[in-house]
């Protein structure tokens, strides 16, 4: 047994971890240490990749690519590949992933289980558009071809399912073709969800990518919207940047009630200066610009942290979005890393699939215990009076009900799971 | 284009080795291993990330002299070889090396007579050219023989021997010979020990030795901390160190 965190380290739980390397030995392995979850970089941040007293199945091992058509662009690859691995490799042949999630440290398997999106989500959907297959392994030694067209039951449940429905082994992707790893940004602040919202109806069809920084502290929500289109070829290549590392695990959260403030006053005034010029950034810091911290995690302390992740109509996302504010501003509580972001029209494929149209907002919080429950008891009530959703790549703690309230297709899900396989986050909302 | 031979391609730490060489130029490589599916699944993985790479597998018998000799005589026949890592190894339980003694012959068969076969006669070659860079995985377990290691350690104890040898042997000709010592690393191999996730990982002990070979480095530490550390227990008084459980 060994202790295992996952990405919000709210807690270090002990695990049976067995690495798998080689496809020919990963049914006997599965079956004789079921149950439990697979397990690859660790990048969710609640329970989906725990399993307590159970096995965890560490995928990175399953590294291999297999093949790439140079004409169409589809790479077919293990499921324990990274997508920072892909990226490198295809992005100087002049391909690159359609969707990559805030971060490349994840690998192609998590990428399906959680069905990632990114931040041109209204123009590329989300990460299942571009599977074209995906193979699964039951824990029984069943083994399942799936795609969008064949097999789509067992994709459907597979693409979001969190790991439920058995070991994914290896994926066909579609990568599409880029005329530059660079992307020319521009910077807008904005004062009100008001000015948020036209920005984004105003940039979703002439800009590729669109995200946004909310500042938690501000009254009536100011921030900064990025947007970003692939830059015309004929720039350098860039080069890979450093790389560093947070050392150790200070002795409690450095991100706090006291620094948060400053925290925001700072990066407000840091991506102020961006404003009305075009930039030329690279893919990589664009799209993931935590990346450039290793283990950026271990900031919040000891007791870990919580990211809130909630998706709401756009119907009624205003009102919504003004009171989740309201909440936080209310509680004392305070987050960081705070991003909103609207999705198109593309409904995930998954079952359990978290993209839909709608607003998104992520919200970090340091583990305060009780007082930081109480706040997402609030946040709870307002996403489901607006008829959103939490994301389950992020969870660790919404109760069942809000859960059974925003995935609607839960019960026809349940008869594609895989019984061999359960984690946390299966016990904790569908009972098993 | 460089011509890379690795032996015992399909371990992890030859495996990250590779995937580093090729990032760097595509090279003419050569596999060796024993399980022809693995090392069919690695080259594949090799050519769909270097499609200009020209990649070759051998299927390899580790213990038969007359074979390697054929083996490596083949290989040398297309072009001289510019680096050659000898990377196969097989950490046995050393309780169970104790108690059959068939188990302890494997060990050092596998871990020290096999690789000294592989690189005398890639040095034949290689003295023939008057150029290459061979690579020899010893081990720290190879500094100083402990109680919960020996057999292993006694065979990774005569790579160093043998490695220091022909350094001495190559050391007016443009040969060179790198000893690489990993201390414990995190791959299937070592899956089983207790602490495999304070290891290092052997993609970063692979960017040592392919650093170590390209500056014709006599002994790579990797990662380099095991230098001092080896240093301390190699000079461990009798005394001290026989009462060390370790």
């Amino acid at each position: 047994m060994k202790g295992v965190y996952s990405w919000g380290r709210l807690a270090l739980e002990p695990h049976r971890v067995i690495d798998l390397h080689d496809p020919a030995e990963l049914a006997a392995q599965l079956e004789h240490n079921r149950p439990g979850i697979a397990y690859g970089l660790g990048r969710s941040y609640g329970d989906a990749c725990l399993a307590p007293g159970d096995t965890l199945w560490r995928t990175p091992g399953l590294g291999r690519l297999i093949a790439f058509d140079a004409q169409t662009g589809v790479l077919h690859c293990e499921a324990g590949v990274t997508l920072r691995e892909i990226q490198r490799l295809f992005m100087p042949r002049g391909w690159m992933l359609p969707v990559t999630p805030g971060t490349q440290w994840v690998t192609v398997g998590g990428a399906i289980a959680n069905d990632v999106h990114g931040k041109n989500h209204h123009r590329f959907g989300s990460f299942g558009d571009h599977v074209r297959a995906l193979r699964l392994l039951r824990t029984d030694g069943q083994q399942i071809e799936c795609g969008p067209r064949q097999e789509p039951g067992w994709f459907a449940a597979t693409l979001g399912g969190i790991g439920l429905t058995g070991l994914i082994v290896s994926a066909s992707l579609q990568l599409r073709r880029i005329d530059s790893p660079w992307l020319t940004v521009q910077t807008l602040p904005y004062a009100s969800l008001e000015e948020f919202f036209a920005l984004s109806d105003a940039s979703e069809m002439d800009w590729e990518h669109t995200v946004s920084w909310i500042d938690c502290f501000s009254r009536g929500g100011r921030g900064i919207f990025m947007r970003a289109n692939p830059a015309p070829a004929g720039l350098a290549a860039p080069a890979p940047g450093r790389e560093k590392r947070v050392p150790w695990t200070p002795p409690l959260s450095l991100v706090n009630r006291w620094s948060l403030p400053a925290f925001n006053l700072a990066y407000y005034a840091l991506q102020r200066r961006h404003v009305g010029r075009e930039r030329q950034v690279a893919h990589e810091p664009f799209s993931c610009p935590l990346d450039q911290v290793q283990e950026w995690n271990r900031l919040y302390g000891p007791h870990g942290f919580y990211q809130y992740q909630s998706v709401v109509p756009r119907r009624d996302a205003q009102a919504a979005l003004a009171a989740m504010l309201d909440a936080i501003a209310r509680s004392g509580e305070g987050s960081f890393l705070a991003v909103l972001k609207t999705f198109g029209e593309r409904r995930s494929l998954g079952m359990l699939g978290f993209p839909q149209p709608g607003v998104t907002l992520a919200l970090d919080f340091p583990n305060r215990g009780a007082r930081t429950h109480r706040l997402f008891a609030s946040l709870d009530a307002i996403v489901r009076e607006a008829g959103g959703k939490l994301y389950l790549a992020k969870d660790a703690r919404m109760p069942r009900a809000l859960f059974e309230a925003g995935y609607p297709e839960l019960n026809g899900f349940q008869s594609w799971r895989d019984h061999g396989m359960r984690s946390s986050m299966s016990r904790r909302l569908m009972g098993d | 284009m460089k011509h890379i031979v690795i032996v015992g391609a399909t371990s992890a730490i030859a495996e990250q080795c590779a995937r580093l060489w090729l990032v760097q130029e595509p090279a003419r490589l050569v596999l060796l291993a024993r399980d022809a599916g693995r090392v069919a699944r690695l080259a594949t993985d090799l050519r769909v990330r270097h499609p200009q790479a020209a990649i070759e597998t051998v299927a390899a018998d580790f213990d038969d002299a007359q074979a390697i000799a054929a083996q490596v005589a083949a290989i040398v026949a297309h072009a001289p070889v510019d680096i050659v890592l000898i990377a196969h190894g097989w950490l046995p339980d050393q309780t169970g090396c104790q108690q059959d003694i068939a188990c302890c012959r494997q060990a050092l068969l596998i871990n020290g007579v096999s690789p000294l076969l592989y690189a005398e006669a890639f040095a034949q070659h290689m003295e023939r050219a008057g150029h290459g860079r061979l690579a020899l995985i010893g081990s720290v377990a190879g500094d100083r023989g402990r109680k919960s290691n020996y057999i292993y350690g006694a065979a990774k104890g005569m790579v160093a021997r043998y490695a220091e040898g022909l350094q001495h042997r190559f050391a007016a000709s443009g040969v060179r010979v790198v000893l690489v010592k990993p201390g414990p690393t995190a791959t299937p191999m070592t899956a089983h020990m207790p602490g495999q996730g304070s290891m290092a990982s052997a993609a970063e002990v692979a960017l040592r030795i392919v650093r170590g070979v390209e500056r014709g480095q006599a002994v790579v530490y990797a990662p380099p901390r095991w230098r001092v550390i080896m240093w301390v227990i190699r000079h461990l008084p009798a005394v001290v160190f026989n009462r060390l459980d370790i």
